[in-house]
């Protein structure tokens, strides 16, 4: 059979065997972030602020101090000052909202640390722990934070991207745009032109394990933390700027990550793990209760947007203008700037304005979240796009097959799209039996799209070949959801050895080379390119060594099924086996690593299609039905790339309906329970049927695009659109709770 | 904060009266979350679940005895049980998931004092009593007479339940139970609907109850749709009364699970909803199972 | 602090620990006795990462204080494989592919097996309802509900 792309003839990529990690997974065995326990170890616990705003004016710590048990408490003057250091001011960032120094900015924000011998006298001790508080005015939405003489969170923030620049300090951070053509002529054009407002509130990532860290600090300065997080080197790195010291002196260690969605990229209690390390001279533990992960770590953005576009009749859009302001919480730094390069970014559009704001208000600060930034515009402009293609009774996959970004495209955040396939991804759901599926009553169809980047960035990867023949691949990427699966698929297909005679190792920050953070859905493309690169230098090795045991030039020896081969066969075979056996006499042991700037990122789209009931009574909304097409570009461990597809529109689900941040009056959270920030359960929802379509990435080894996060992008829009298919009403604020669909059906009846 | 198990009645009693700071518990669903929230920090922590009367499921010609502390799941898992009282059964199975159900009680659930606790409006139409155990002797209690206003009840603090007595119900007999809520489990009732309904021989309503949940400081009944559903077959014309009264007893507040409106408006739903499943049930039953 | 002297047997073991009363099940189990196999999500009941079978029924041991396991009958995922034979609900959950990060892993394996020891033959609906009090935020439950299927099946053709 010729090998094509749908046919490449791998013979262990895009299989489905048992990931490399499962069993300890099954059996408790696998140690996370809160597992690890040391000789000597103290307990710490963290004393957060009640208030949204407010300065500090004193902090008491001798009560605490004074309890027997009690081994070290910190406050924010335990830690360098950064500002005074004159440190670079996203660093100043990261240490204040690590712990507190003059001012909190939200509920939750750290104002000091203890570690005790037990749990129960840690706890203690931090409620002894006495803060004098003078309360600030605060703010808590764009629109709060944006109106005329907001109180400011920081004196001194004038707004970024705006020329001249404004004379006057604001809780705006930054403004960003991107336009083409000319939108008064892309209007003009339209024979329809819908415009709509959207909101959106904080959600959170959701991640079931609490963050945890352990550290034991040495005399000598050096200190060891393992500690839960999507990328060790990075934790290395913030923790090394908030306690002002060289990272050499930190060596961590990833700890199995309880997942992470891109809220475990930052740091929260590293810092504070190892300075109440040094003041006890013992290990600590330090781990969050759930409430604490709800008020004081990475939700994403609430969001305000404004959408406009307009479309002739024959289906094409003409022009569109997107307005968005973006909640940062605390510190500058909401995903706004990768909410305005993706947010019209699948469609082929000539006339467009986009413009966000990043903003500043009193919530924690916002953290990465699966495709951050564009879930929110994509619900925004995918409404839209519903109403529009309504307006002209034209088919919702028809209109954004006629729109759709091809190859060739100029992208409204600048390049032209490589190969890429988000029509294919239409194709696959117009071609489904879901598509045409018969609807009962109170039910509604809604169909939706996304587009993400996908990222490469830094990895390096080292692979041992082993005395057996055995291979160990090692990475420095906490493996967040089966990538040490397709690590080792890519390892097997290149080596040309089993499956199961592959090793993937997650190594700490002294074992391997520098690892960029899990996340971007970059793993698989960056992390795997290096493992391939590293198996082909190790390939080259293993000819070279069979070339001179041949006594022939390397040339002579081609790489065949896990085997040296002579180009003539000339030769009886040498297998990896009889390499690795007679490795000592052939140069020693055989061994290569790779590191690499991973470039050629494909990107990832995809297309959805959710059939919805809507009881008409109490406006409860149930989703029956879920497909979802996603292309993949190769699909290295279908399994976990269905989980990845399947993972994400589950989350976009919860977002769509339920999940949302509330907070009272004074600006405290009133819901940081499981209980009360309703995620999705699994009697609250159908199968997700998944179509993985593989429109392979020209510029990775195996064609891999990312597969972690478009999924999470088209959810919202796919349920607002059923709903409105089912009802007739438009919703525009998320989640749309009962109360909200109830309400606009009594609107709609009235 | 200490643990103490007591193994009769009295026992519990007198630890309660030498105790001013002790908490009762039965599965601790509740307790563990406040006592963790620092909602309450209580010197003695008092398990129930070593009591046998507490923890014992019964029933002879007159009445079903459930203990306390029974776990809900007891009663699920009770034919008998489910099929006479098929509300009480679904409210109790209601209350969180199989996880807490192996723990929940309806003494805990009651006593919690929440507005919300589904149990309670099913408990409250089948005219369930609580056998009150305290320094002073026993006391018999009607259900709706335990909670006096969210979170607050009639027990002094050396008091308890140990068990309730529901009367048998007779032929011609059915309850129900629904609840709102956003996800399909795991929330609180945004609004709860108890309804039992006993037909005559003709099908028509002789004796109605109607409770509602989540919508008022505690669980209230609706008088007037009890009395404008005796004589009827609960057609349309009826229904839509005891959907408008049912709205009219609310007197709930805007919160984090919901507002004021939706409360009101989709109290007439599920009442109309639970009173239509009740008539079913009672249509089909006939004679004590 | 004088603690209390708890002896329970847990996977088949007796076995004995010192706690403070207020201490969580959950805490001993992981803190005095060297299991962590069962995981604090929530510590409110709400999560299901800590289910155990506590005397055979499926638990939050988040929600039990230690005291009461005295004289109980513990089941963790340490104990969920027999003399090192993976039980079929584990090999299920690998073959299925029904883990991604596996934090909840052992509380949805005790909690299926909850469910399988009283109804061998469960419809979806029932196994998503079932497990409605353990959460997972990666896999959509998708192939959890599968492997619990597949388990179920294998399970009844033993």
């Amino acid at each position: 059979m010729a090998l094509t792309e749908e046919n490449p003839g791998y013979k262990w990529v895009g299989t489905r065997p048992i990931r490399p990690d499962g069993l300890d997974k099954v059996t408790g065995k696998a140690q996370f972030g809160a597992d690890l326990t040391l000789p000597g170890m103290l307990f710490g616990k963290v004393v957060r602020s009640p208030h949204a705003h407010a300065r500090i004016l004193s902090i008491d710590t001798s009560a605490a101090e004074s309890m027997l048990g009690v081994k070290a408490v910190i406050t924010g003057s335990d830690f360098p000052d950064l500002a005074a250091n004159g440190a670079h001011a996203s660093d100043i960032d990261v240490a204040n909202n690590a712990i507190a120094r003059d001012k909190v900015l939200y509920e939750g924000h750290v104002v000091a640390a203890v570690a005790a011998t037990t749990r129960e006298l840690a706890e203690a001790a931090a409620k002894a722990v006495e803060v004098s508080y003078e309360i600030l005015p605060h703010v808590l939405t764009v629109d709060e934070a944006m109106a005329d003489n907001a109180p400011l969170l920081h004196e001194n923030m004038i707004t970024k991207g705006v020329d001249p620049a404004p004379d006057q300090p604001s809780n705006v951070a930054s403004r960003i745009v991107h336009e083409r053509g000319d939108l008064e002529q892309g209007f003009g054009e339209a024979d329809v032109v819908i415009e709509r407002e959207f909101t959106t509130k904080p959600v959170h990532q959701g991640y079931i394990e609490p963050h945890a860290a352990v550290a034991d600090a040495n005399n000598d300065g050096r200190a060891n933390i393992w500690c839960s997080s999507q990328g060790h080197f990075a934790m290395r790195a913030y923790t090394a700027t908030v306690l002002g010291v060289s990272q050499g002196t930190l060596k961590v260690t990833a700890a199995e990550i309880g997942g992470g969605f891109g809220g475990k990229t930052v740091i929260y209690l590293e810092p504070l793990a190892v300075r109440l390390s040094q003041r006890s001279g013992r290990p600590v533990k330090l781990v969050m209760d759930r409430d604490e992960v709800f008020r004081a770590t990475g939700p994403t953005s609430g969001t305000r947007i404004k959408v406009k576009m307009g479309i002739s009749n024959g289906g094409e859009l003409t022009a569109a203008e997107v307005w968005m302001a973006f909640e940062a919480g605390a510190y500058a730094g909401s995903p706004v700037g990768a909410a305005g390069m993706t947010v019209i970014a699948a469609y082929d559009i000539p006339h467009f304005l986009v413009e966000g704001y990043d903003v500043v208000c009193n919530k924690p600060r916002v953290a990465a979240y699966r495709a951050p930034g564009a879930p929110m515009a994509a619900f925004a402009v995918e409404s839209v796009l519903d109403e529009l293609a309504r307006s002209i009774d034209m088919d919702p996959i028809e209109v954004r097959l006629a729109n759709a970004a091809v190859e060739g495209t100029q992208a409204s955040y600048g390049p032209k799209f490589p190969r890429i396939g988000f029509v294919e991804t239409l194709e696959a759901i117009k071609e489904h039996p879901n598509y045409t599926a018969e609807l009962g009553p109170n039910q509604g169809r809604g169909v939706a799209a996304g587009f993400w980047f996908n990222a490469g960035m830094n990895s390096s990867a080292t692979v041992h070949v082993n005395e057996n023949g055995t291979a160990t691949v090692v990475t420095g990427s906490p493996d967040i959801g089966g990538s040490r699966q397709s690590m080792a698929l890519m390892a097997a297909e290149e080596l040309g050895i089993p499956y199961e005679s592959i090793k993937p190792v997650v190594a700490d920050t002294e074992t391997v080379g520098f690892n960029d953070v899990t996340g971007g859905s970059r793993v698989t493309l960056a992390t795997g390119a290096a493992v391939v690169d590293a198996c082909r230098l190790v390939i080259e090795d293993l000819r070279a060594r069979a070339a001179k045991t041949w006594d022939v030039e390397i040339d002579q020896v081609e790489w065949v099924d896990g085997q040296a081969q002579h180009v003539d066969g000339s030769q009886p075979p040498l297998s990896l086996n009889a390499l690795a056996a007679k490795s000592g006499r052939t140069g020693g042991p055989i061994s290569a690593n790779a590191s690499l700037n991973a470039r050629g990122v494909g990107a990832g789209f995809s297309t959805q299609l959710c059939d919805v009931e809507v009881d008409p009574e109490t406006g409860v909304t149930r989703v029956v039905r879920y497909l979802t097409a996603q292309d993949a570009g190769r699909a290295i461990s279908p399994d976990y790339v269905e989980g990845q597809m399947q993972g994400g529109v589950v989350q976009g689900i919860g977002w769509g309906l339920n999940e949302e941040y509330i907070h009272d009056e004074n600006g405290a959270m009133e819901n940081p329970s499981f209980l009360d920030y309703r995620m999705p359960v699994a009697s609250d929802l159908p199968m997700i049927e998944c179509s993985i379509v593989e429109v392979p990435n020209p510029a990775h080894p195996y064609g891999v695009r990312g597969v972690g996060e478009v999924g999470i992008v088209p959810p919202m829009a796919a349920l607002a659109n059923a709903i409105k298919d089912a009802t007739g009403v438009r919703l525009t604020d998320l989640p749309m709770t009962p109360i909200k669909v109830l309400e606009a059906l009594n609107e709609q009846s009235d | 904060m200490k643990y103490a198990a007591p193994s009769s009645v009295e026992e519990a009693t007198s630890l309660l009266s030498s105790s001013p700071s002790a908490q009762v518990f039965a599965g601790a669903t509740d307790v563990v979350p406040q006592i963790r929230g620092g909602r309450q920090a209580p010197e003695v922590l008092v398990d129930l679940k070593k009591i046998d009367q507490l923890v014992a499921l019964t029933s002879d010609d007159k009445k079903w005895t459930v203990g306390a502390a029974t776990p809900t799941v007891d009663l699920t898992e009770n034919p008998g049980f489910s099929q006479e009282f098929p509300g009480i059964s679904e409210a109790a199975g209601l209350i969180g998931s199989d996880q807490i159900q192996s723990r929940s009680s309806l003494g805990g659930n009651l006593c919690n004092g929440s507005p919300a606790a589904d149990s309670v409006p099913a408990m409250m139409v089948n005219g369930t009593r609580a056998l009150i155990a305290g320094p002073k002797g026993n006391r018999l209690v009607d259900v709706s007479e335990v909670v006096t206003g969210p979170g607050q009840t009639c027990l002094d603090s050396d008091e308890f339940i140990v068990e309730f007595e529901i009367d048998r119900a007779p032929s011609l007999t059915g309850d129900a139970y629904l609840r709102m809520i956003p996800r399909t489990e795991m929330d609180i009732a945004v609004v709860g609907a108890g309804a039992r309904v006993t037909l005559g021989e003709d099908g028509t309503i002789t004796a109605a109850a109607l409770a509602l949940g989540a919508v008022a400081p505690t669980v209230v009944r609706v008088t007037a749709a009890e009395e404008a559903l005796i004589g009827t077959t609960a057609d349309e014309d009826t229904l839509a009364v005891v959907a408008a009264a049912a709205s009219e007893v609310c007197n709930p507040i805007d919160d984090k699970r919901g507002t004021i409106g939706y409360r009101e408006q989709v109290a007439g739903v599920l009442a109309k909803r639970a009173v239509l499943i009740a008539m079913e049930r009672a249509q089909q039953r006939n004679g004590n199972v | 602090m004088a603690r209390t002297h708890i002896t329970t047997v847990i996977n088949g073991d007796e076995v004995d620990f010192l706690t403070e009363d207020s201490t969580s099940l959950l805490n001993a189990l992981r803190d005095e006795v060297g299991l962590t196999g069962a995981k604090e999500g929530c510590g409110t009941g709400d999560c299901g990462s800590c289910s155990i079978l506590l005397d055979e029924r499926v638990t939050c041991s988040c929600l039990v204080f230690a005291p009461e396991a005295n004289g109980a009958n513990i089941l963790t995922v340490e104990g969920l494989t027999d003399a090192g034979e993976l039980h079929p609900l584990q090999q299920c959950f690998l073959e299925g592919a029904a883990l991604q990060c596996g934090i909840c892993t052992p509380g949805f394996l005790i909690a299926a097996k909850a469910l399988l020891d009283k109804n061998p033959d469960p419809t979806e609906t029932e196994i998503r309802y079932a497990l409605a009090g353990n959460l997972c935020r990666c896999t959509g439950y998708d192939k959890i509900v599968r492997a619990v299927q597949e388990a179920a099946l294998q399970m009844r053709e033993q």
